[in-house]
């Protein structure tokens, strides 16, 4: 129970660092941090006390499964959050071209 | 950008064909072992990174490998979407195991399992080429330089 | 049932040939694009006969066992037939469009991927049955679009898509947590399944948390009002043909679609009377904040984003009536909301391809060069601003009087006002652009290509028409389904798993 508390937190401070940060790169790390607490939330509900891995081999132990379902799951979200690091990145990049600043308060062009 | 010390250099020539065979292993054994189509594709990906590297942007930069990782990743996923269809076509459901209902296999085995190996591989040609490609614009592109 | 796949299986495949085959042929994609659209679209209406029957489709053969379900469902009831066509006919105009307006931007071939790619979410999300298909979709869409609101590479649209994506980011996020705790809670990801469990166990604060996550998350992709703040940036740097798609179908069925199919379908709305004020409470500001902003703007198309929060507001404030009549004008005013408001975004791409300026106080006089685009914007603003009897005075009269009907007196009155002010800011436009004196700058100005005025005239044509659909055949066949599913609430349970 105190770990799925640890990853809500984990979650706020990604969410502190989109929030109050100002340079670009900081503020996409702080929205992966965030992405990242909420896979391992996920993944943490599928737990079952003293289970086993869920994966038929030769020979294994017998005991109960931890839930299979979240871990395909995560392995999804993880590739979500994959692409949109990137494509966040490639963005910051070409923004750093036209504006040579990575400053959130001076990229201000559109406004009204 | 020139590339690192001659150590390093070495190292990662004899390191290189190691990762790439682990990485193999992984797509292939999907069925077996945790691991399968995205983390094994991660590895490829690893390994093509790590040359770029440790030899340099220099040798590099070129549209041909550009356009070669794009391909191969359009192919990858085309192939991972045919094999999808082929349960469609044949008048069952939308990605049905049909090589699994004609052909069992045996438990544990590397030849199982229907299309989930096949699966498998197409994922990981298509994930490796794309992390790739990413990685080769943001390398090629420079502050200033048109693409 | 075995169309149900083709949905997504088309676009998707259509989406992965297009970058081999375009280096090849410069001709390739244009054509690619519209055969797909134009197919999707064909397919999308011969599935309106059977709009009143619920399909499930069992992808990989993995049938219920003892009625529990174990594999990814796709559902098509009443709602999903009506998002289908919404979507799937804007997407064919918009592709006509795109052939002669892409013409300014470079490569082509990168575009219709990427368009492909979010036609294949979107109608992804219409017809998923589980929890989990719902947010992969989502996502894909939200992807394709956040690169496609970028496509100018100049410093505008870089900045309205770092901050949409941002924005859309932590949505994301919001909504995964909220599907966390949602298969913490029920054990299961499917959505019929789920309802049926929620409806047992009650009305608990674990239950009300989850719908606040997916509240806020959602309520951040349609751009209703506190949280808005991509919108009105986003929607005017982006190409001319993605704003339309966006505005018209991407806040629909990413946005409100969904607000509606979990809350009235998963977690029966009709037993949580607080959560429909919530809807009136934002409903009605996004209607009055949003008017009020798109006076006093010169920009034509930041003035036609801050026009769209106001108008999902009418939408959102009509099902949080709660009332059959307030879900009839409530679906109603989507549909002609995504009939004129492309015709709008579609306008001023065409002043921008002709003249090169999006300015409203230097324009003047254009509708004596442009026919066309001026004849159409015209009956697109009287169409929004509710003049009888066009279409959108029909979908704001159901509204109305619902509202009177179930006693709110005074939001009635607050809708009749914000609407004389809508009538009010796009009759500015309409002087402003094309009426007046012809600058002297602008003799040489031609009218657009063929293709796009096609596309302008079909959506004028359709806002004057969809009036008949008050009549009660035409209404029969496409908009009481609809509304039978939505106010039906937890029955979608019964109707998906017992048949």
């Amino acid at each position: 129970m105190i770990v799925l508390i640890l990853a809500i937190l984990l979650f706020l401070i990604g969410l502190y660092g989109v929030l109050v940060k100002r340079n670009l790169i900081k503020i996409i790390i702080g929205l992966m941090i965030m992405e990242y607490a909420i896979n391992l939330f996920f993944a943490l509900v599928g737990y079952r006390q003293g289970g086993i891995a869920p994966i038929f081999t030769e020979g294994m132990a017998d005991g109960v499964f931890v839930d299979p379902l979240p871990q395909a799951l995560v392995l999804t979200a993880i590739v979500i959050g994959l692409g949109t690091t990137a494509l966040l990145v490639s963005l910051a990049v070409r923004i750093y071209e036209k504006y040579d600043t990575l400053d959130v308060r001076k990229i201000r062009k559109l406004r009204g | 950008m020139s590339g690192m010390t001659l150590i390093v250099k070495r190292i990662s020539q004899l390191m290189i064909p190691s990762i790439f065979l682990l990485g193999i292993y992984v797509v292939v054994h999907g069925h077996l072992t945790p691991g399968g189509g995205f983390a094994g594709g991660v590895l490829i990906a690893g390994c093509f990174v790590l040359l770029v590297l440790a030899y340099g942007s220099d040798e590099v930069k070129s549209e041909a490998r550009k356009w070669r990782a794009s391909l191969s990743e359009s192919l990858g996923i085309f192939l991972f979407w045919f094999l999808a269809m082929l349960g469609l076509v044949q008048g069952t459901y939308f990605f049905y195991n049909v090589i699994a209902k004609v052909n069992p296999g045996q438990p544990f085995q590397l030849f199982s399992a229907g299309i989930i190996p096949l699966c498998n591989i197409a994922i990981g040609i298509e994930v490796a080429a794309a992390l790739f490609a990413i990685f080769i614009t943001l390398v090629i592109l420079r502050v200033g330089e048109k693409l | 049932m075995s169309l149900l796949p083709l949905f997504v299986v088309v676009p998707l495949g259509a989406a992965f040939l297009t970058p081999i085959f375009s280096k090849f042929w410069k001709w390739f994609p244009d054509l690619w694009g519209n055969i797909t659209s134009a197919v999707l679209m064909g397919l999308s209406l011969w599935v309106l006969q059977y709009s009143g029957d619920t399909f499930v489709y069992n992808a990989g053969g993995w049938e219920p066992i003892n009625g529990i379900p174990m594999g990814i469902a796709m559902v098509m009831d009443g709602l999903s037939v009506f998002m289908l066509i919404i979507i799937n006919v804007v997407a064919f105009l918009v592709t006509l469009y795109s052939v002669n307006y892409m013409t300014q931007y470079t490569d082509k071939g990168k575009y219709y991927t990427l368009f492909l790619l979010m036609l294949a979410g979107l109608n992804g999300v219409v017809l998923s049955g589980d929890m989990f298909n719902f947010f992969v979709f989502l996502e894909i869409a939200g992807i394709a679009t956040y690169a496609l609101v970028a496509f100018s590479i100049e410093a505008e649209g870089l900045e309205a898509s770092f901050k949409y994506q941002i924005l859309g980011g932590v949505a994301s996020g919001c909504i995964l947590l909220g599907i966390a705790f949602f298969y913490f809670l029920t054990g299961t990801l499917n959505m019929a399944d789920a309802s049926r469990i929620i409806s047992e166990m009650g009305v608990n604060p674990a239950v009300i948390f989850t719908g606040i996550l997916f509240l806020v998350g959602f309520s951040l992709k349609a751009g209703l009002m506190p949280f808005h703040g991509w919108l009105p940036d986003a929607y005017p740097s982006a190409p001319a043909s993605i704003s339309a798609m966006m505005s018209g179908v991407g806040s629909k069925v990413l946005g409100v679609y969904a607000l509606i199919r979990i809350f009235f379908n998963v977690f029966g709305m009709a037993g949580i009377p607080s959560l429909l004020t919530i809807f009136l409470v934002l409903g009605t500001l996004s209607m009055v904040v949003g008017a009020f902003l798109a006076l006093g703007q010169s920009d034509f198309k930041r003035l036609l984003a801050y026009s769209s929060i106001s108008q999902i507001g009418y939408c959102i404030f009509a099902f949080g009536l709660g009332t059959p009549l307030g879900i009839l004008g409530g679906l109603f005013h989507l549909l002609n909301h995504a009939v004129f408001k492309p015709l709008l975004f579609f306008n001023s791409g065409a002043v921008v391809y002709a003249t090169d300026n999006r300015d409203l106080e230097s324009m003047g006089g254009l509708s004596q060069k442009m026919p066309v685009t001026g004849t159409t914007s015209l009956i697109g603003s009287l169409s929004v601003g509710g003049l009888p009897p066009l279409a959108g005075f029909w979908s704001k009269l159901i509204i109305i009087i619902a509202a009177i009907e179930s006693g709110h007196h005074i939001l009635a009155a607050v809708a009749i006002v914000i609407s004389i002010v809508t009538l009010a800011y796009y009759l500015k436009v309409q002087r402003y652009a094309f009426f007046g004196a012809l600058g002297e700058v602008y003799k040489k100005v031609k009218e657009v290509p063929a293709l796009m005025c096609i596309s302008m005239i079909v959506l004028a044509i359709l806002s004057i028409a969809l009036g008949i659909l008050m009549l009660p055949q035409f209404r029969g066949v496409l908009l009481d389904p609809a509304v039978k599913v939505v106010g039906g609430g937890i029955t979608y349970a019964k109707m998906v798993l017992g048949g």
